[in-house]
């Protein structure tokens, strides 16, 4: 007590670690989702530094050169108009990682709204809300993806609202359930006792205390809707050629997919890959946001 | 029981119910006390006899549905809290009138640093920077005994006792003219009891906050109060002068309570319990709630409702029995 200086370098080094250092701590001995996490590092650097890394224009037609196996020239090939394919997946990773962090940071801002207004104030509000997320989520995700795509046509923001849409009917749901389980603590209590308003007491208290499992399904989804995009471009509608998504390149390869396998293998490891990473990140956030569910 | 308009806070024939499936949960009936400015007022009673629907009420934060507030008027400085509108309700709460909690455990939000939520607070009910806020709260830190390089630890970090002077901090924050505690040292142990009862007393007299401690514990109120009222099935049963009701006790229900504290004095192997349980709300007894456990009940209990009787200046006892042998 009568040296300050001491008494906050012993106890304090131990004790001064924010939230988020400590789930990152948790995170990092979690090795599987380590490598979720260094793989979608590495596709957000790809993304970001694409024209450094492609070895040439992802639009660069060589029709001297078509349907070229992996060679060093072309490490993962060309495809049938003679355009690099590695460096056409490295840009397309900028749509489909932006189409994925996009559309569930979209479907996410709602959906937790609408969960944590639904949760908060219950009843009819309650009632209001999820039987509407109730008829959302009646369609088929793949369906309703589909339905808005072919009703708003292709493009980003159409696609992005497409594949979206579907996914808030999830983050509502969890935000909900999580909002009910600390909506009658009597900290909230204490908060309407202090005159906080409603909006103060919904941001500041009820929301930053119900995020986590939200933060863990939004990156979980984050693959599904990466996945859904390609599907949508497969099918013809979403993203459109030449625009080297990926879901459109093996569409662009599929009618080859005997005689040249790599314009079609190569987008779906991208795919594969990415999904992957993102699901082995999502379980490893969860499990470093909640210890208690732990084995 | 007359008005007394010169009283801080009067509360006249408080009626709270809650409806849970169906049936009427009578949890508050017809309860009347009034609080002299800078005097403390115990209300005593076990669980579930409507100790904190009373409290809750005062500050309008009663969750409705289920809870009801029927009947009653809450006079503070004159006014009823009943009849103004939410948004002058809303400058009451926390700046004249703040509440302490049961539980310390569940009272502060977990993922807050509890500097910044008694900062909250101060910020809420004054219009000042937020640097003089965080100023203030580290002063109200000090005044509960927390040392200021704590400011910056999650509740989490404190031990329960110390969770708790951080709750009488935010509670103190804007200095209210009354200060309800419910419970505030039950979720403690004996030691830390009497520390927080001791710093409670201490900063009561120091701001000259009036307070209402709700308590089943007599020592508690014994140690606090100026007067009390003995809260049995939603009334109050018995009213008084802390000397009063310690020294001449008058109700079976208070007699029975202080037969079942164990004194220092005597050798006693087993303590006097008042036999049976409280009546369930939903379906309370017609007359007396208390006769089916009173030792001295009579058949003429079980007929009316019993009012409350002055049987000595400011004493007032809901028992005829008492009331016919004393008069």
């Amino acid at each position: 007590m009568l040296n300050p200086s001491g008494m906050a370098a012993t106890p304090g080094t131990i004790k001064k670690q924010n939230q988020f250092s400590v789930v990152l701590r948790r995170l990092s001995k979690n090795s599987s989702a380590m490598i979720g996490l260094i793989v979608v590092i590495i596709l957000v650097l790809m993304a970001i530094f694409a024209p450094l890394i492609a070895p040439y224009p992802y639009d660069k037609q060589n029709l001297l050169n078509t349907r070229k196996p992996p060679s060093a020239e072309h490490i993962m090939g060309t495809d049938e108009l003679g355009r690099d394919i590695f460096s056409r997946i490295v840009y397309g990773s900028r749509y489909s990682l932006s189409i994925g962090f996009l559309a569930v940071l979209f479907s996410n801002l709602i959906g937790m709204t609408l969960g944590a207004l639904a949760g908060y104030f219950g009843g009819i509000t309650d009632d209001i809300i999820m039987r509407l997320i109730d008829i959302i989520q009646s369609i088929p995700g793949i369906l309703l993806a589909i339905a808005i795509s072919v009703v708003l046509g292709p493009g980003f923001i159409n696609t992005l609202i497409a594949l979206g849409f579907g996914a808030i009917t999830m983050a509502c749901r969890l935000m909900r359930a999580s909002v009910l389980g600390i909506r009658h603590q009597e900290f909230l209590e204490a908060a309407v006792s202090n005159n906080a308003s409603t909006f103060r007491i919904i941001t500041r208290h009820v929301v930053p205390n119900s995020f986590a499992p939200v933060l863990v399904g939004a990156t979980m989804s984050i693959g599904n809707v990466i996945m859904s995009a390609a599907m949508l471009s497969f099918i013809g509608l979403g993203i459109q050629p030449p625009t080297p998504e990926w879901g459109a390149m093996i569409s662009g390869g599929r009618a080859l997919i005997r005689s040249c396998p790599w314009m079609v293998t190569f987008p779906g490891i991208f795919i594969m890959l990415t999904v992957l990473a993102f699901n082995m990140l999502g379980d490893g956030l969860r499990d470093a946001l909640d210890p208690k569910l732990k084995k | 029981m007359t008005a007394n308009l010169n009283s801080f806070l009067e509360i006249k024939d408080l009626v709270v119910e809650y409806t849970s499936e169906g049936s009427v949960i009578h949890a508050v009936n017809g309860v009347s006390f009034s609080l002299e400015r800078g005097k403390t007022f115990g209300l005593v009673g076990e669980t579930g006899a409507g100790k904190t629907s009373i409290a809750k009420a005062i500050l309008r934060i009663l969750p409705d549905p289920p809870a009801k507030i029927k009947n009653g008027q809450i006079f503070l400085e004159g006014e009823d809290l009943l009849k103004i509108d939410e948004k002058n309700m809303r400058k009451i709460r926390g700046r004249k009138i703040s509440m302490i909690f049961q539980d310390p455990m569940t009272a502060l939000n977990p993922i807050m640093k509890v500097g910044k939520q008694i900062e909250e607070v101060i910020k809420l009910h004054n219009t000042i920077s937020s640097k003089q806020a965080r100023e203030e709260a580290g002063k109200m830190l000090e005044l509960v005994g927390i040392p200021g390089e704590r400011f910056n630890d999650y509740p989490h970090q404190f031990s329960g006792g110390m969770k708790q002077r951080v709750i009488i901090a935010m509670a103190l924050a804007c200095n209210p003219e009354l200060l309800l505690a419910d419970e505030p040292t039950t979720a403690l142990d004996v030691t830390i009891q009497a520390q927080v009862l001791e710093m409670i007393n201490k900063l009561k007299q120091e701001l000259g906050t009036s307070m209402i401690m709700i308590s089943h514990n007599l020592g508690v109120v014994a140690d606090i109060c100026d007067d009390l009222a003995v809260v049995y099935a939603g009334e109050v049963v018995e009213m008084g002068s802390k000397a009063a009701i310690f020294d001449r006790a008058a109700h079976p229900y208070t007699t029975g309570l202080f037969a079942a504290v164990p004194t220092l004095e005597e050798e006693k192997d087993r303590l006097a319990p008042i036999s049976g349980l409280p009546p369930d709300p939903s379906n309370l007894p017609l007359g007396c709630h208390f006769y089916p456990r009173c030792p001295i009940a009579g058949e003429e209990c079980k007929l009316g409702k019993i009012p409350l009787i002055e049987i000595e200046a400011g004493h007032f006892c809901r028992c005829i029995k008492i009331a016919a042998m004393e008069s």
